[in-house]
């Protein structure tokens, strides 16, 4: 990781070390929300903001957290932040929050939120960590928001609702890939973002856990 | 530090504040955004409310298209109209709840697991209150999460199935929340609730596998028991139980061919 300077914090978690991509994680969300642009957008803003916050407030109070019910503060103040966020979409944003239904509420499970709170803010100062949270709701919110480009314009035809591919339900040409309206197609794309970002950033390749035999001729195997 | 922090009074006094601070916020946010949330909802139902009965039109004004449409509380057990109350604030769960307005339901009897019923319901009527194109009855009942609470949109003949829509529900999304998906939904337009004239059970189902005649839609694949579902609440909301005597005043006197014949006016006044 590179050195924890407030741009570092701010830009790295977009490629170079990206909660979804690199860390692979929040991954059940992703799945979840990114049918169509405008509810990934909702989805990375209420994700950015809990981060942002909750890393801010846990650094704020990190010197008086007990190390022994640590997590359960965590929690605690990211539950709280959740449920705001959902009532905020409750009375401002309506239709949105119906649609988004209970992954709004599953960003109390986001390891994203949690891992930042407890790897990140329990050490740094509060600038830093609020920074550090939204450069990872950044993260989070760019996968989603290219899952979310592709799984519309192939799924539906449109991009933030706007026709782009006229489908032929409407009497166009373009005849919809139901496919990318369903969850696994989310994992495709996620896993040739993860194959592209490696292959332009190859530091990000794992070590091998376990070296695999080298190919054996038949004869020899038997 | 690390030590100090570690001591039972610490902790204990860590833990008892952020709660506090965590209640406060929480609470503050959920009384302060509650009206609304309370408006979005109402405007919610009202929506769903013109486009079951196919009115609604993305960007319209709701409430002035909602002032079209003429609420009236309905006895259910004789089906005639009661202005013991106000449509505008008649709380079908309370009444319910209250002995005087509403009765308990014997295991049986009781298809679409509500337990209790209320004896009066609001109804919507569209076009001319005496003689409407539409009525718009509220329908509830058990899925397989929860309580789905929706509306059904009934032509003028008492029969004729315009449209049904759910705007409360908690079942699967993609399997049982496919009750909502349009494409489903338009299956209904044109079903017919009864068998024939006389009969006071209603036929409408919804099917397993594919819709077989003119009583039934097409089962949601994978989502049987949030079909069944759909099926108990009209076979118990459409019976004499729930709007059947209500929904007689409006067969009683249409022979099956002048049902046509008013569906064919109906159409030249749209």
């Amino acid at each position: 990781m590179s050195a924890v300077t407030p741009k570092g914090v701010l830009t790295t978690p977009i490629f170079n070390n990206n909660p979804i991509a690199l860390q692979v994680l929040g991954i059940c969300s992703a799945l979840a929300v990114t049918t169509s642009m405008s509810v990934s957008l909702v989805m990375s803003m209420a994700v950015i903001f809990v981060t942002a916050f909750s890393n801010l407030f846990v650094s704020l109070i990190r010197h008086h957290i007990p190390s022994s019910i640590r997590i359960i503060v965590q929690m605690t103040i990211i539950a709280s932040l959740v449920i705001v966020v959902d009532q905020v979409l409750k009375a401002f944003a309506y239709e949105m929050s119906k649609q988004l239904s209970v992954f709004v509420g599953l960003i109390i499970t986001n390891c994203i939120v949690m891992g930042r709170a407890e790897g990140f803010a329990m050490q740094n100062s509060p600038g830093l960590s609020f920074l550090d949270g939204i450069g990872n709701g950044l993260g989070y919110g760019f996968i989603l928001m290219v899952v979310g480009f592709f799984r519309e314009l192939f799924g539906s035809g449109s991009v933030f609702g706007f026709s782009v591919l006229h489908p032929v339900q409407d009497g166009g040409w373009y005849v919809p890939n139901g496919l990318m309206l369903l969850p696994p197609s989310a994992f495709f794309i996620i896993g040739l973002i993860i194959w592209a970002l490696r292959s332009t950033h190859p530091e990000q390749v794992e070590a091998n856990e376990f070296k695999m035999k080298e190919n054996t001729k038949p004869k020899e195997a038997v | 530090m690390a030590q100090s922090n570690n001591t039972i009074k610490k902790i204990l006094t860590v833990a008892f504040a952020l709660c506090i601070v965590c209640s406060v916020i929480v609470s503050t946010a959920a009384v302060a955004l509650r009206p609304m949330q309370q408006l979005n909802e109402e405007l919610d139902r009202k929506t769903n409310i013109l486009s079951v009965a196919n009115l609604y039109e993305p960007g319209m004004d709701v409430e002035a298209a909602f002032r079209e449409i003429t609420p009236r509380v309905v006895d259910m057990r004789s089906g005639e109209y009661t202005d013991e109350f106000d449509p505008q604030t008649f709380d079908h769960f309370q009444a319910a709840r209250d002995p005087a307005t509403g009765r308990a339901l014997s295991g049986d009897r009781d298809i679409a697991g509500l337990t209790r019923v209320e004896n009066f319901a609001t109804v919507y009527l569209v076009g001319d209150p005496d003689d409407p194109e539409q009525i718009i009855l509220p329908i509830r009942g058990q899925g397989l999460w929860g309580l789905m609470r929706g509306y059904m949109s009934v032509e003028g003949n008492g029969n004729t199935i315009v449209g049904i829509t759910y705007y409360e529900h908690s079942e699967t999304p993609g399997l049982g929340a496919e009750v909502n998906n349009p494409r489903w939904q338009a299956q209904w337009e044109g079903k017919q609730i009864f068998a024939d004239a006389e009969s006071v059970t209603p036929a409408i189902r919804v099917a397993r596998g594919s819709a077989a005649n003119e009583h039934q839609v097409d089962g949601l694949s994978g989502a049987t028991l949030t079909s069944n579902g759909v099926t108990n609440m009209l076979q118990f909301w459409l019976s004499p139980e729930g709007f059947g005597e209500y929904l007689a005043r409006f067969r009683t006197g249409v022979e099956p061919g002048e049902a046509q014949e008013a569906d064919v006016e109906l159409e030249a006044e749209a």
